[in-house]
């Protein structure tokens, strides 16, 4: 495995769960689900990997990387920050949210802030429409964030 | 099974866990360890009660009364009060808004009287993680009827006879879908429960998987009876974590007691059951583009027809139906399709959930027979609007959906009623707006979401929302003109009549249903160049009003640009020229002498 340029030991992990299961091409999104848990993004080397080991052509394990929106090929940081832009959170002021985190930790969405700690995302709604506006980081929900609470958020797990 | 006598309902949606009733759970299991009443009182984790506003929800049965917003030192004085010492804590229970009554009973409160729940029935009544207390609540019974008592026609017919029609949008008869599927002649068929709930603001789909996941299960294997099909699928959002972890739980402890897998309860049927996981996009949610991401692909739609029920997954025929179509299912077998069709309007049968959200006082999930009006539910359920500011529009149906105004808060609920007015009933997200919210402005976000959602396959759709989101802008800047408006009209209706799927012919209705109703609006931002309900910035002006002005100078010392001058004690006045609109004097003003119009 060293012709890849990923950590030898997490891709044994993978390629553990792809031996596990059957039908391979039908699973692909499976596979990238796993994929993405254990190396945090899908950087091209490890779509090729997957591609070969499934026996299925790189341009579309390229192609259905790119199309949904829950993969990335950029590495993320130690925490995932995701706001809601749900409508219901929407009209209750998630924009102000989002722009209060991309000013603190001085990132555009989707970027990784420079320490390596954060990434800033938006997501369409999470179904907490009952404590809009919602920010989840990591797995945790945040519920009736106001824009005050942004800064005391990023404290908490910068500690 | 030990005898309880007291059973602590504790809603365990992501609501209310976000609200933290996971902590309320681990108190109320220390405290009746201390009381040494662990024989006696049973601590049940259910799933969502719906009322989210008002979580964390703890319910006491047999008591029947319910508590509502519980934090840790409530939960400590429930215990002692309520439970060891037999009296209710009424300060912790639903106080009714005018009134000012507490109401200890869920059926007594506004939010619950007109609900009649079918498809939520085990929503908050069952713990979803055990099997027996589905099975005790007559789950898998149907399924035990249908497979020693019926034969696939008859039970085809009965959900024919009963008027169901798909929750997920589109509306088609679930009966009919079931029939051409089994027409299909193949040796290999599939059922799919489309669990892509991708509308923001809906989240019906999410709270019975996370609330009563067999009941999904078992209607599943019901049609995979009718069709004659043995593998199921169930395409979930990954962004769903505690339903699919739900999910998994129900469908071993299923596999476990033999209620699915090889010849279930003894007879010649077998059905199997996979999750198949999204991995966020929109589109996946219409069918032909959910089957080609379960064949893991992209998500892009093709040409119907042939349809699913002919040519679905791997080209066989395929039955998909929505999560909430299926929770219908089993009451429907059990009490008889007379009964389900006695609920509702002509014709559109039995009830709709819907998420209610938005600037309305009760945010939650509601299930009502279909008929009711878009006033009695925002009003009646939801409780009326938030800070007593006016109504102005209720948003159904998602990004297909269309912004209905006040004159038709009247009008009866169904599929038929709602289309008619420009809008949908889609999945059933309902967002209520007030005056502070800008048409164009939501309009534009819809757009905006549609844009990027597109899969790209059709022009209409991935160039003309495009545009159309370019003249949103220049409209929300205040660069708009008449002929813009003329030119959205025709975009949105060519994009209604070209475009491939069923989300792109859709995706104009917020755009051409908010100029429908609220054409005063978009003319006020194009001819006046004002943004009646102060949202759009670039249209804002900021003045000073010379009564109210103290002159003391803080506006001008907050402003980035020195775009206030004027001397000590003496009004002030904003050079328009350069400010910047970002209204720092307005927040810092003690004495409320600023305005934006």
């Amino acid at each position: 495995m060293s012709e890849y340029n990923l950590d030898s030991k997490k891709l044994r992990k993978l390629e553990e769960y792809i031996d596990g299961i059957e039908e391979k091409e039908g699973s692909l999104i499976n596979i990238l689900h796993e994929a993405q848990d254990i190396f945090g993004y899908l950087p091209k080397e490890l779509q090729l990997f997957i591609a070969r080991k499934c026996n299925i052509p790189a341009s579309k394990v390229f192609g259905v990387v790119t199309f949904y929106s829950y993969f990335t090929m950029e590495p993320r940081g130690q925490h995932v920050i995701n706001i809601c832009m749900g409508t219901a959170c929407f009209v209750k002021g998630a924009e102000k949210i989002l722009e209060e985190f991309k000013k603190i930790l001085e990132i555009k969405e989707g970027n990784m802030s420079k320490d390596g700690m954060f990434t800033v995302n938006t997501l369409r709604c999470v179904g907490a429409c009952g404590l809009a506006p919602v920010v989840m980081v990591d797995g945790k929900v945040y519920g009736r964030v106001k824009v005050e609470d942004v800064e005391d958020i990023i404290k908490e797990y910068r500690e | 099974m030990p005898n309880y006598r007291m059973n602590l309902l504790v809603c365990g949606g992501t609501g209310c866990k976000a609200s933290g009733s996971s902590e309320i759970i681990e108190i109320f299991e220390k405290e009746i360890e201390k009381a040494g009443l662990k024989d006696e009182i049973h601590v049940i984790t259910t799933g969502c009660f719906g009322f989210c506003e008002k979580g964390p929800i703890v319910k006491v049965t047999p008591d029947n009364v319910f508590y509502v917003e519980v934090n840790s030192e409530k939960a400590v004085r429930i215990i002692n009060e309520h439970i060891i010492k037999g009296r209710i804590v009424e300060e912790y229970l639903y106080k009714e808004p005018i009134t000012k009554e507490f109401l200890p009973e869920q059926s007594d409160m506004p939010f619950y009287k007109k609900q009649i729940r079918i498809a939520l029935r085990n929503c908050g009544f069952i713990d979803p993680e055990n099997i027996y207390e589905y099975i005790a609540a007559d789950g898998y019974q149907a399924l035990g009827k249908v497979l020693s008592e019926m034969t696939p026609e008859e039970v085809i017919e009965e959900v024919k006879k009963s008027g169901l029609r798909g929750r997920g949008g589109g509306g088609f008869p679930t009966g009919l879908k079931w029939e051409m599927t089994r027409k299909s002649e193949s040796k290999q068929k599939y059922v799919i429960c489309n669990a892509d709930e991708g509308d923001p603001g809906a989240f019906m789909d999410r709270s019975i998987l996370e609330g009563d996941p067999h009941s999904v299960l078992e209607a599943m294997a019901i049609c995979g009876y009718c069709i004659g099909a043995d593998k199921g699928y169930i395409y979930i959002r990954a962004e769903y974590p505690l339903a699919i972890q739900r999910l998994r739980i129900a469908i071993k402890q299923a596999y476990e007691l033999g209620l699915l897998g090889k010849n279930i309860l003894s007879s010649n049927f077998s059905f199997d059951i996979d999750l198949k996981y999204g991995a966020g996009a929109f589109i996946c949610g219409e069918e032909t583009a959910l089957i080609n991401s379960i064949e893991g692909g992209r998500g892009e739609p093709t040409v119907k027809p042939p349809f699913p029920a002919q040519k679905g997954l791997w080209k066989k025929p395929t039955n998909i139906n929505n999560v909430e179509t299926f929770a219908n299912i089993c009451p429907i077998i059990l009490k008889g399709a007379d009964w389900f069709k006695s609920i509702g309007t002509e014709k559109s049968k039995g009830t709709k959930v819907f998420a209610l959200a938005g600037k309305v006082n009760n945010v939650g999930l509601v299930e009502v027979p279909m008929g009711l009006t878009l006033r009695e539910i925002i009003y009646d359920l939801g409780g009326g609007i938030k800070g007593g500011k006016a109504f102005k529009a209720v948003q159904t149906g998602g990004p297909s959906g269309g912004c209905i105004p006040k004159e038709h808060l009247d009008t009866p609920i169904d599929y038929d009623n709602l289309t008619k007015i420009g809008s949908m009933m889609g999945s059933g997200g309902m967002i209520v707006m007030d005056e502070d919210d800008c048409m164009v402005n939501i309009a534009k976000f819809y757009l905006e979401f549609t844009c990027d959602e597109s899969c790209g396959r059709c022009t209409p759709c991935r160039v003309g929302n495009m545009r159309m989101l370019e003249i949103l802008k220049e409209i929300t800047k205040g660069r708009g003109t008449m002929e813009h408006l003329e030119e959205l009209k025709d975009l949105g209706q060519t994009i209604k009549d070209t475009a491939l799927c069923g989300l792109g012919q859709t995706s104009p209705n917020p755009v051409l249903s908010t100029m429908n109703f609220f054409w005063n609006e978009y003319v006020a931002h194009v001819k006046d160049k004002t943004c009646p309900a102060g949202v759009c910035t670039a249209l804002l002006k900021y003045y000073i009003l010379p009564e109210k002005c103290v002159g003391c100078t803080a506006c001008a010392k907050v402003c980035p640009t020195n775009a206030i001058s004027g001397e000590v004690r003496k009004t002030h006045v904003i050079d328009r020229e350069k400010c910047i609109k970002c209204g720092a004097c307005m927040a810092t003003c003690r004495f409320n002498a600023i305005t934006r119009r």
